[in-house]
């Protein structure tokens, strides 16, 4: 399971991120991807990159966002190529097959948020700290991270839905983009509605408002729920993705 | 292993309403390559996908290397190789690495996956051109790096579904000869579908008709030429003059199993040991005028034409 697995995960990166035709480019877009979420942001958001929790925001949508994409062309891509029966005609089973693609989605998105943030923290130091080290706070850190995970798991399993059903990858990932756009929209809109409904003494909001969240009681509710649903969605992935099943698709 | 690759026992399978295959009979015995021929929407593919145990029979059974696809698919799937449809290849990709990928599927040490690689692009021609991206080659090109896929782990029966289908005549004919020396040298089992009555021809060992879901006839080239012919001697005569007596008079001959004039020329079966010459000599006699007599066997696509005629 494991070899099998990583075979497909390695095909995965090596289709998707380095192709030998498209290397050049894949590479730039990756690089330009770090430089918006590792550069740009943190240079925009100053210290409040590293101390508010406004920030999560950010650690949760560039992995839904990177993920989509990526989950997408795995399987609606896969399938609209023709590659995907000669695939299933081998020996390799259909779990490997579906963990290996999920698993290659995770990493990359989760890889890419990662990277991004370590660099965003150095550029906030660089920028902001006069000579003092700045860090995550511990829980934002480690929750960051967890949730960043998750949240990336819970993009690939979705994906993958959403991919078995769209008759093809273009359209597969138009249907990803809404959604994670409306991961995106409906906070920013709904605190912008939040600060012209509420008094001008809790304008102090987002910030202080989320700062007054007990985060200690909070996150592991929100990782043991987001860790359920990403299970429950993998379930029915691996039901639905099934070898008759994809054939007479 | 038993002597039969393939066996298939009342072979039936439904999509809703339509009979796709129609309790398919027959046996394909290791080591050779057998030729599946039809026309488009006849059941190859779909014999493929039974066999390959990627689909469930509505009826039926079949048998591949003593396994049994519809319950243990993993195991039919773990000894064969296919070349189906499509060429199934990562175009993003090389072809090194589309070896490589199918090598690791395969469970090929790096080593065996280098020398095997090695040794099927270099007698495809392809070794030099392993770094490019295949989906900047010809189709000719692609469908030689999926027969070596196809063959990459040594399988004892390989399945290649159209492998001809779009190439060009020289293409075509280049992917002949690499299947025909590959098939000895590998000395695999080849089911092979094709709607091309050439290649059959030049390839197959023993041959099955399919048409509609439902087998026609089965045997070698040889046996489906007699078994059209009437077992005996294809002949055409260029000339003219024949009208329909003396037609009348050659279809009442007992040695006559055929008798077709076709523009300017007649087209003559005849059965057994018969000779030709009595016949030229009584078209002669009745005032035909004779120009050229050509001798020689049925053609597979003669055979397959009388087949789905008659079936029709």
């Amino acid at each position: 399971m494991i070899t099998d697995l990583w075979t497909i995960f390695w095909k995965e990166w090596k289709e998707f991120l380095l192709a030998p035709g498209s290397r050049r480019g894949n590479m730039t877009r990756q690089l330009l991807l770090i430089f918006v979420f590792g550069v740009f942001l943190p240079l925009q958001l100053g210290r409040a990159w590293v101390n508010s929790p406004i920030a999560l925001i950010y650690w949760i949508w560039v992995p839904m966002l990177l993920v989509s994409s990526m989950v997408a062309d795995a399987i609606a891509g896969e399938r609209e190529r023709h590659t995907l029966e000669t695939l299933l005609s081998t020996r390799m089973p259909d779990r490997p097959i579906l963990y290996g693609k999920v698993l290659a989605s995770v990493a990359y998105g989760w890889g890419v948020t990662l990277v991004s943030l370590i660099l965003g923290l150095a550029v906030v130091n660089v920028t902001q700290g006069h000579g003092r080290l700045l860090l995550y706070p511990p829980l934002m850190a480690v929750g960051g991270a967890v949730l960043s995970f998750l949240v990336a798991g819970l993009a690939a399993s979705g994906g993958v839905l959403v991919s078995l059903r769209a008759p093809t990858v273009r359209q597969a990932a138009q249907t990803l983009s809404i959604v994670t756009l409306g991961f995106w929209l409906v906070p920013v809109v709904g605190l912008t509605l939040v600060r012209k409904v509420l008094p001008a003494s809790a304008l102090d909001l987002p910030g202080g408002a989320l700062a007054a969240v007990n985060w200690a009681l909070m996150l592991p509710i929100v990782v043991v729920l987001l860790a359920a649903v990403d299970l429950g969605l993998l379930a029915i992935a691996v039901k639905r993705f099934q070898r008759s099943r994809l054939i007479l698709d | 292993m038993s002597m039969m690759a393939i066996r298939m026992a009342g072979l039936t399978r439904d999509f809703r309403s339509l009979r796709a295959l129609d309790n398919l009979s027959l046996e394909v015995p290791a080591g050779i390559v057998f030729g599946f021929l039809g026309p488009n929407g006849s059941g190859k593919t779909t014999t493929i996908r039974l066999l390959l145990g990627l689909l469930e029979p509505t009826g039926g059974r079949a048998e591949v290397l003593g396994f049994d696809p519809a319950r243990q698919g993993v195991e039919v799937r773990a000894r064969c190789g296919a070349l189906l449809e499509q060429s199934g290849l990562y175009e993003r990709l090389s072809a090194a690495d589309n070896l490589e990928f199918y090598g690791r599927v395969w469970r090929l040490s790096p080593t065996e996956r280098q020398a095997r690689s090695r040794e099927l692009l270099e007698h495809l021609g392809l070794w030099e051109r392993r770094h490019e991206v295949v989906g900047t080659w010809s189709r000719g090109m692609k469908q030689k790096l999926a027969v070596a896929r196809a063959l990459l782990q040594r399988p004892p029966l390989v399945f290649l579904d159209e492998p001809t289908a779009g190439l060009d005549p020289v293409a075509a004919a280049a992917l002949h000869e690499d299947l025909s020396s590959l098939a000895k040298r590998e000395g695999a089992t080849v089911f092979l579908t094709t709607h091309n009555l050439s290649e059959a021809e030049k390839l197959c060992a023993r041959v099955g008709v399919i048409r509609q879901g439902k087998l026609l006839a089965v045997g070698s080239p040889d046996e489906l030429r007699a078994y059209s012919a009437g077992g005996g001697l294809h002949a055409e005569i260029v000339g003219h003059g024949w009208g329909d007596e003396i037609l009348t008079q050659l279809r009442s001959r007992p040695e006559v199993a055929a008798v077709e004039p076709r523009d300017g020329r007649l087209t003559l079966d005849l059965r057994g040991e018969a000779e030709l010459a009595p016949l030229v000599a009584l078209l002669v006699g009745a005032g035909a005028s004779v120009e050229e007599v050509r001798k020689g066997k049925v053609s597979l696509e003669e055979v397959f034409l009388t087949l789905m005629e008659e079936e029709k």
